[in-house]
């Protein structure tokens, strides 16, 4: 069954500030994950899987490579008569787009042409596989006006304002502090929440007419007293990436079987575009371990612990270790590679040795040439 | 009104498929499963939508579900377009009686109303049990300049081979004079690959005369093409080069499988010029273990590998555990391979398990009367119990219980 009454909005285009070097060619939901994925797919797979039918997608600039992506949203069955993806590029001028409050407003039409009654609105800054649908029937149950989804962990390093949380008995948020200093664990929003369509468009106004911009201070932490907001804590495999280890740590955490079969979960598979790469090939004479590996590979030489994007080449007598590799780069003969991050059709010519630190991974921009 | 396709493509993919036994028990032959990720039909597919060909008829008859349901709109494909793309033709009734397919020609004869909108100048006919990597557009275009009515592909086979084709004997100019099927004593090498073009408006005629005729098979091998060049009609040979291979049984379906992992042989399915497109199965990538060793084999998206795979084909989401042994071998999607399991020289069907310490096949050289070796065959969605043993050669349609 699809279709639930809750449409989708997603943010493909903050925190990219945080990792940089992967943002400079791509807009956040645009960056490689996981073998073969883009960030993107995880907020839409889970939208889709809870019956989502329509998800508009922000996108401020950059923002080539995640339209090459989406394209018309086959992959996630969007491509739809009714209702579908719909990529939503600034009008005219990229500043409509300067914070979250102005973006609502800027893409005001296409919220009130919607006739679903609920938005579940999320960023693309954490990788999880979440059920939208449990969450949504917590929120009918809960009579909310808005869900907000967190996690309790430590507060990640470079979280741009870590909204904090907490609750009453019945789980009704009854303090929200916005970038405090807080050591230890917490329970810190996900940027991702449900909130009635009408009731977004009403906050969203009355701050533009107040000219109140902080989606966090002047919507959440101003009215969470007056509405009827709750938690609903999400306990699965949910890694926020706020930097450049922070990236890697959350590649390298796809290695165990637990957090494999929690984000890949059978019953919500994860869509991405589809490439039609041939199986990976694997050279006599090569050694892997412990290693995740995309479609499309051919490996020569030793892998192990990396994760490696879809048509990869491996050269005879090399040996990486520790590295996230990206699509179709070529790393030749006899190199030497640990803690590397390499992005998408970079060349390592033959012999050459790279090595970075684990909290620390040396990155190749893409189509570099080392 | 639809718009004129200049060429319109035949795929004859209703037959049963029979020697490939239980592989073929549920879908029909071109729907069996090849190379890690693709079916048969993937090949002929592809070849048409990178020959520019647009409209495509797949006739069915045997065991279709799977096909059908594979083929679906034909999006993988490229071939959903508005007027044109894949269609599934199936057997129907007619007000004249009804009818299955009753031989190659037949099945054509059967739809010259869907032919027959395109207003095509040239048919192409071709079937769902081979795999190879051809522009179709080449052969075309050397029926044109030729100003034949027929051209059939050929390929060349070794001498001694020769006696298990059909072999076109031509002039020096190509043109066919003769053909022999299964020659004891061949005069050429040219073996036809099941590959025709024809000129829709001499094929329509001949396809109408074959009907009506008596004392026919409706084959277009045994009758349709003899009589074509019996009246003297302008039949002419292509010479295709590269690889191509009938995989039409087990030996030459785990051979075509084998031939994958030869980097000397010429069938690179990484060729970003000439795609094989397939329906792709939403699941992770691999991942491969501590202490997995995978030599010279490929693996698809989905794979759990913890053994030892060596000269092997493994398709999606196949499992296998620690101590686990796969050589020479092609494991079909969603098998698992049990702890301490040896898989050699087999073909397992989707969905399988084999158990714990369970042997599978065996290696040529560990038999001693040849005659009793060969590829050892395992059905789909069967369990092979703990301890087990599967003889090679033995083709296993039910589930046989472990051995204490």
């Amino acid at each position: 069954m699809r279709g639930n009454n809750v449409m989708g909005i997603i943010f493909s285009n903050l925190h990219e500030n945080l990792i940089s070097q992967l943002t400079e060619l791509r807009t956040m939901g645009a960056v490689p994950f996981g073998g073969r994925y883009r960030l993107i797919d995880f907020p839409l797979s889970n939208m889709v899987n809870s019956g989502i039918n329509k998800v508009g997608v922000i996108a401020k600039n950059n923002y080539q490579s995640l339209i090459d992506h989406l394209g018309a949203g086959k992959a996630w069955d969007l491509s739809r008569q009714r209702n579908g993806l719909f990529i939503l590029p600034p009008f005219m001028d990229p500043s409509d787009y300067s914070n979250r409050v102005k973006t609502f407003n800027a893409i005001m039409p296409f919220l009130k042409n919607s006739t679903e009654e609920y938005v579940m609105i999320s960023d693309c800054d954490v990788i999880c596989n979440i059920d939208y649908q449990d969450v949504f029937e917590k929120h009918l149950e809960n009579n909310a006006d808005i869900t907000l989804i967190y996690k309790r962990d430590v507060l990640p390093a470079k979280l741009q304002e870590p909204t904090v949380l907490s609750f009453d008995a019945k789980g009704r948020v009854n303090d929200v502090l916005v970038a405090p200093s807080i050591t230890g664990s917490c329970s810190f929003y996900m940027n991702m929440m449900l909130i009635k369509r009408e009731l977004l468009m009403e906050l969203v106004k009355k701050c533009i007419g107040k000219n109140t911009m902080s989606f966090k201070r002047d919507i959440i932490q101003a009215e969470y007293k007056e509405l009827n907001v709750y938690g609903y804590e999400f306990k699965g495999f949910a890694p926020v990436i706020t930097t450049m280890a922070e990236y890697f740590t959350a590649n390298m955490s796809l290695k165990s079987k637990e957090v494999r079969d929690d984000l890949f979960n059978g019953a919500r598979p994860i869509y991405t575009k589809i490439r039609d790469d041939m199986p990976t090939k694997f050279g006599l004479g090569s050694k892997v371990s412990n290693s995740l590996i995309g479609s499309g590979c051919t490996i020569e030489g030793e892998v192990d612990n990396c994760v490696l994007f879809k048509g990869v080449h491996i050269g005879k007598g090399t040996k990486v270790s520790n590295c996230v590799i990206m699509q179709d780069t070529r790393v030749g003969d006899n190199c030497n590679m640990c803690y590397v991050v390499v992005d998408k059709d970079v060349i390592i010519r033959d012999g050459k040795t790279l090595a970075g630190q684990p909290s620390y991974p040396v990155y190749i921009g893409k189509l570099s040439v080392v | 009104m639809y718009p004129k396709q200049e060429v319109v493509a035949m795929l004859l993919a209703g037959g049963q498929g029979s020697r490939l036994g239980v592989l073929t028990q549920k879908l029909a032959k071109p729907a069996v499963p090849f190379g890690g990720k693709y079916r048969i039909i993937d090949f002929p597919l592809s070849n048409c939508v990178n020959s520019g060909i647009e409209a495509v008829g797949v006739l069915t008859q045997y065991q279709p579900l799977v096909l059908n349901e594979y083929i679906g709109s034909g999006q993988p494909w490229d071939l959903d377009s508005m007027n044109s793309g894949v269609r599934i033709l199936s057997p129907y009734q007619q007000i004249k009686g009804t009818d299955w397919y009753k031989g190659t020609a037949n099945a054509i004869y059967q739809n010259i109303n869907y032919i027959d909108r395109y207003s095509p100048d040239y048919v192409v006919i071709l079937s769902g049990d081979h795999i190879y990597k051809m522009d179709y557009s080449k052969m075309i275009a050397f029926h044109k300049e030729n100003k034949a009515d027929c051209t059939i592909a050929v390929i060349d086979v070794p001498l001694e081979e020769a006696s298990r084709f059909g072999i076109l004997n031509t002039n020096p100019d190509g043109s066919i004079y003769e053909f022999e099927e299964k020659p004891k004593h061949p005069k050429s090498t040219n073996a036809s690959m099941g590959i025709y073009v024809f000129s829709w408006d001499k094929l329509r005629k001949y396809l109408i005369e074959d009907e009506e005729a008596e004392d026919t098979e409706h084959d277009f091998g045994k009758d349709v093409l003899p009589k074509m060049l019996n009246d003297g009609q302008r039949m002419f040979a292509y010479q295709f080069q590269g690889y191509w291979k009938d995989v039409g049984t087990i030996d030459s379906l785990w051979e075509a499988n084998m031939d994958l992992l030869d980097p000397n042989i010429p069938l690179d399915l990484n060729d970003d010029t000439w795609k094989i497109y397939s329906r792709n199965p939403v699941v992770p990538p691999q991942y491969i273990a501590e202490g997995a060793s995978v030599q010279n084999s490929m693996i698809a998206d989905g794979c759990d590998i913890a053994g030892s795979i060596e000269f092997s084909v493994l398709f999606s989401n196949v499992v296998v555990k620690p101590g686990a042994v796969v050589q020479d071998s092609i494991i079909m999607p969603g098998c698992v391979i049990e702890e301490g399991a040896v898989v050699q020289y087999a073909i397992v069907s989707e969905n399988t398990v084999i158990g714990k310490n369970a042997v599978v096949g065996a290696r040529p050289e560990d038999i001693e009367d040849k005659d009793k070796w060969g590829i050892a065959v395992i059905g789909d969605n069967h369990k092979i119990g703990a301890g087990a043993k599967i003889a090679p050669k033995e083709m296993v349609a039910k589930d046989i219980e472990g051995v204490e």
